[in-house]
């Protein structure tokens, strides 16, 4: 489902004496569907760069990062957005939060794209936000008063509204308590159950262990450190 | 899939001076296209360029009209791209005073773009009227208020139902929230954001605010001294600029 082969990236700052940051070489591995993947190193290493890649987000300098019949290294604008809409989703580490709108509609929002009725996607947004007890009292706020905590579970009940076949996951268990860190890590096995590849980068080691299958280490891949 | 727009090496020049150069991109229905620089940089010459309110010197432009597939709108006949005008395509200003017929009225001015298609019944033309005004959140009761009495926001509102009304497939903008208040323009953002969605519209979205562009546009096109020194994906650009313009741009935006 998600195979990545001889990737390379390094960042050319031309505003700052033209500094050259190499930070990946030759990455390679690969998820199958109904697996979780795990993504270590040191803080730094490259783990959510390798995250923002395969989900384009930043350009890779070569190689292949073939997902749902795209290889996102090098496909067309267009091609990706297709992907990002129906098969490939991302739980970041920061929501983005749009002034106006209320959460039930952040949350909607991606299976509404995917042309879902806007009466089953508010019903799976409740849904949703009642299991990762965000207070129903909140459902109509925009998220931007809201805590980190909170964003953040409203982030992951936007990333799971839609059953994407391919899901990255930017520490979807940090900054949470021990109740909302069980329902996500159920969220993430059922997924799995349905098929889902799941790539995750998780700091909390027990969180880790619970869900993935391998661990992929991104020290191996930085130049200069392997 | 073919292109809803194909814009193919579009220059224009002032004498010596390039207005904009050799510019080339493909836009799909349902894409939003942001252009973004800074004065000087070319963005409004190009978008008058696509849209027909200047002669480029080169290039092509191709629309993929409903009858006859990829026409080149340049070379198109003049009543031709009037009907273009009309129809598949809108065109909002940055001043809504631009797009907006000051001295006739709110209903007047939306009602007047489903006439110049053939619309003829007066009640349906102010239902629908009323319908619009509804979408972009003006009230009823204003329907027969001339947009001399809006506020700029309203005004500008105002500009996009009667741009919208026809259900146009293509709509450029420029600058469509310059000199608006911040919370007015958030207000508008949202709407606009909503509207392409529920229409699946395209459009070509010129502005200076990045903010702006993270919001609405899917695809980004840096534009420096008449050239496009950049282009990709919103989200790309804006967190993996490649090219030092782009990088200085993105680096100087103010963190709120």
């Amino acid at each position: 489902m998600i195979q990545v082969e001889k990737l390379c990236k390094s960042f050319t700052l031309h505003n700052q004496g033209g500094a050259v940051i190499p930070v990946m070489q030759d990455a390679e591995f690969a998820v199958a569907p109904g697996e979780c993947v795990g993504l270590i190193g040191a803080s730094g290493a490259g783990k959510s760069t390798l995250m923002r890649m395969l989900y384009g987000n930043y350009l890779a300098a070569s190689g292949h990062i073939r997902i749902g019949g795209v290889d996102v290294a090098r496909a067309e604008p267009r091609e990706i957005l297709a992907l990002r809409r129906d098969r490939l989703g991302y739980v970041s580490q920061f929501l983005r939060v749009v002034p106006r709108v209320s959460t039930l509609d952040v949350v909607a929002e991606p299976l509404l794209r995917t042309g879902c009725g806007a009466d089953s996607a508010r019903a799976r947004a409740q849904e949703l936000l009642e299991r990762l007890n965000i207070p129903r009292h909140l459902w109509t706020l925009s998220p931007t008063t809201f805590s980190g905590g909170e964003q953040q579970r409203v982030n992951i009940a936007r990333g799971f509204a839609y059953a994407y076949p391919a899901l990255l996951l930017d520490e979807p268990t940090a900054s949470l308590d021990a109740g909302n860190r069980e329902v996500v890590l159920a969220l993430i096995e059922e997924a799995k159950a349905r098929g889902a590849a799941i790539v995750g980068i998780f700091h909390d080691e027990a969180a880790r262990h619970r869900v993935c299958d391998r661990e992929v280490d991104v020290t191996r891949f930085t130049p200069g450190l392997a | 899939m073919t292109p809803l727009l194909q814009v193919d090496a579009v220059s224009k020049f002032y004498g010596a001076r390039i207005g904009c150069a050799e510019v080339s991109f493909d836009l799909y229905p349902g894409e939003v296209m942001g252009i973004v620089g800074e004065s000087g940089s070319g963005k409004s010459t190009l978008l008058n360029c696509l849209a027909g309110h200047l002669q480029p010197d080169a290039g092509a432009v191709r629309f993929d009209t409903r009858a006859g597939g990829l026409r080149d709108t340049i070379t198109m006949s003049e009543p031709e791209r009037r009907m273009l005008g009309r129809t598949d395509w809108a065109f909002v200003h940055q001043h809504a005073r631009d797009g907006l017929r000051m001295n006739v009225s709110a209903g007047g001015n939306v009602g007047e773009r489903l006439m110049a298609v053939g619309a003829r019944h007066y009640g349906e033309i102010r239902n629908t009227a009323t319908d619009w005004l509804g979408r972009v959140e003006i009230a009823a009761d204003r329907i027969d208020d001339r947009p001399s009495a809006f506020s700029g926001g309203m005004q500008q509102r105002l500009q996009i139902a009667r741009n919208l009304v026809t259900g146009p497939r293509l709509v450029f903008m420029d600058e469509p929230t310059g000199g608006l208040d911040v919370s007015v323009q958030a207000r508008l953002l949202d709407l606009m954001r909503g509207l392409v969605r529920e229409m699946g519209l395209s459009a070509i979205i010129v502005t200076h605010d990045l903010a702006v562009v993270r919001l609405l546009a899917d695809r980004l096109m840096v534009m420096k001294d008449g050239h496009v020194v950049e282009t990709g994906l919103t989200d790309q650009v804006l967190d993996d600029p490649q090219h030092g313009y782009t990088q200085l741009l993105v680096s100087s935006v103010l963190q709120v």
